[in-house]
């Protein structure tokens, strides 16, 4: 369920230079164009989605590597 | 002058320590806050968390039991406590300069070794008595006198100020060396809660910093000679007072600022993620702009801290009656109480009417009340009229 939204968010906010339905759920986001100054919009649009916030400590290229590892992570803040 | 030297590396590992500093702040300190500003009550949950992390003797050197801080490390903790309640941070920045001055100037006598030792278990709170009724903030005068006889001393003090007195277990007095002493010949003396009375003579109803409750008080103390610090208060005030409390204000006051800015991170972002997809707000940029001057605050304070711990390390006492370390460090406190209000208001432009409220989340009140004080206690005026005698002869290399 989580994996469904993130992806619809990623495609709008993500700024990707594939189509999103090329990718897995492992695909590097990173080689599929996310840079680290859209990862902010992204970040944005997830906290508004999800009714989440992000902290700190999330805030890595590890996070925002793959829809599974944001998936992840906002099941993780989404359990608090 | 060994026992000048920094102390021997630390005993522990200093990203944990920061790490619990950063979990008491959250958990016992923050909450408190509120209530220690609004009542103008003495911090003691908060002390008494850092009294368990032994943290009330982390300069005391580790051959005496203590943690071995170095004063780069200690004005790092002074920082994040700031960033939870300025209070508190005031109360432990003040006690870390009593305990400074024990370090680098008693370690030659052994009542003061041996109370280094005590420390370290017992966790005193000291309190310092410097101004004094009659003399105009002046810390190089002394109208009070420490008179010996027979191996005990007897000293009575008016003191306008003496940050939480009433809460202290120690309390380090500056007086004259003897009765027939000139005002400026004067020494410290450590008097014990056991051997003094502190008689009420005004409160501290302030706008910020409430929680230090800096009353005022007649104090009357009595104990052995051997309390009084074996190095006249003109070296212990240049080689350690002056430098090390404008180290720790500073950085407990670009602490406050940090929260602060962090304040308005947070309503900026609120507010950004009604559009995610949208330009970046207009209350970012200002958010960006309020960062290069928190930025310019801490580097300030880092070139000051990392100066003067290497002025420690070579020991070199001549070093520190240089007119250019004193400027410098005057700057230091001058700048810091200056920026420190500049970014808070600069954080409340940012978040808007719900920092001016006392009674929002994103309230900045207490922020910019303590803030306020900054240039207040130990006034800029005097410091600016210091530097401007010196800066007649002082010329930067």
């Amino acid at each position: 369920m989580y994996r469904e939204k993130v992806r619809a968010i990623l495609s709008q906010h993500g700024r990707l230079s594939v189509p999103i339905d090329t990718l897995t759920d492992e695909s590097d986001l990173y080689n599929a164009g996310l840079t680290s100054l859209a990862t902010v919009g992204l970040m944005l649009a997830l906290e508004e989605g999800f009714e989440i916030e992000f902290s700190d400590s999330m805030l890595s290229r590890k996070t925002f590597g793959s829809i599974d590892s944001l998936a992840a992570a906002v099941e993780a803040l989404s359990g608090k | 002058m060994e026992s000048l030297r920094a102390p021997s590396a630390a005993a522990v590992d200093f990203d944990r320590v920061i790490t619990q500093v950063h979990a008491v702040g959250r958990d016992v300190v923050q909450p408190a806050a509120r209530d220690v500003d609004s009542a103008a009550r003495f911090p003691t949950e908060a002390i008494n968390a850092l009294r368990e992390l032994k943290l009330l003797s982390a300069y005391v050197p580790v051959e005496f039991g203590g943690m071995g801080l170095d004063i780069i490390q200690i004005a790092k903790i002074c920082e994040v406590l700031g960033q939870y309640c300025g209070s508190t941070a005031m109360v432990f920045a003040m006690h870390q300069i009593q305990v400074g001055c024990i370090v680098h100037h008693g370690q030659t006598s052994n009542y003061f070794r041996r109370y280094l030792k005590d420390l370290v278990p017992q966790q005193r709170l000291i309190a310092s008595a410097t101004t004094e009724i009659g003399i105009g903030g002046d810390l190089r005068s002394s109208i009070c006198a420490v008179e010996i006889d027979g191996g005990r001393f007897q000293l009575t003090k008016k003191a306008p100020v003496i940050s939480y007195g009433a809460a202290a277990d120690d309390i380090l007095v500056t007086c004259r060396r003897a009765a027939d002493a000139a005002a400026s010949d004067q020494v410290q003396v450590l008097v014990r809660k056991e051997d003094y009375q502190l008689d009420p003579i005004s409160g501290w109803d302030t706008l910020g910093f409430r929680g230090t409750c800096s009353c005022g008080f007649v104090l009357t103390a009595t104990g052995a000679s051997e309390q009084v610090l074996p190095v006249p208060f003109a070296d212990i005030l240049s080689q350690t007072m002056h430098p090390f409390s404008h180290i720790v204000w500073a950085s407990l006051w670009s602490g406050i600022a940090a929260d602060a800015v962090n304040y308005a991170r947070s309503f900026v972002r609120a507010e950004a993620r009604k559009n995610p997809g949208g330009p970046t707000p207009i209350a970012a940029i200002r958010l960006a702009e309020t960062d290069t001057v928190l930025q310019l605050m801490r580097s300030n304070v880092n070139t000051a801290v990392v100066d003067y711990q290497r002025m420690l390390q070579e020991g070199n006492v001549e070093a520190f009656k240089n007119f250019g370390f004193a400027i410098r460090t005057n700057n230091l406190k001058l700048a810091s109480s200056q920026l420190i209000i500049d970014i808070v208001g600069r954080a409340m432009l940012i978040c808007g009417i719900s920092s001016y409220r006392n009674d929002s989340k994103f309230s900045l009140c207490r922020h910019l009340r303590d803030a306020y004080g900054a240039a207040l206690m130990v006034n800029n005026d005097r410091i600016m009229n210091h530097n401007a005698t010196m800066s007649l002869v002082h010329k930067e290399a």
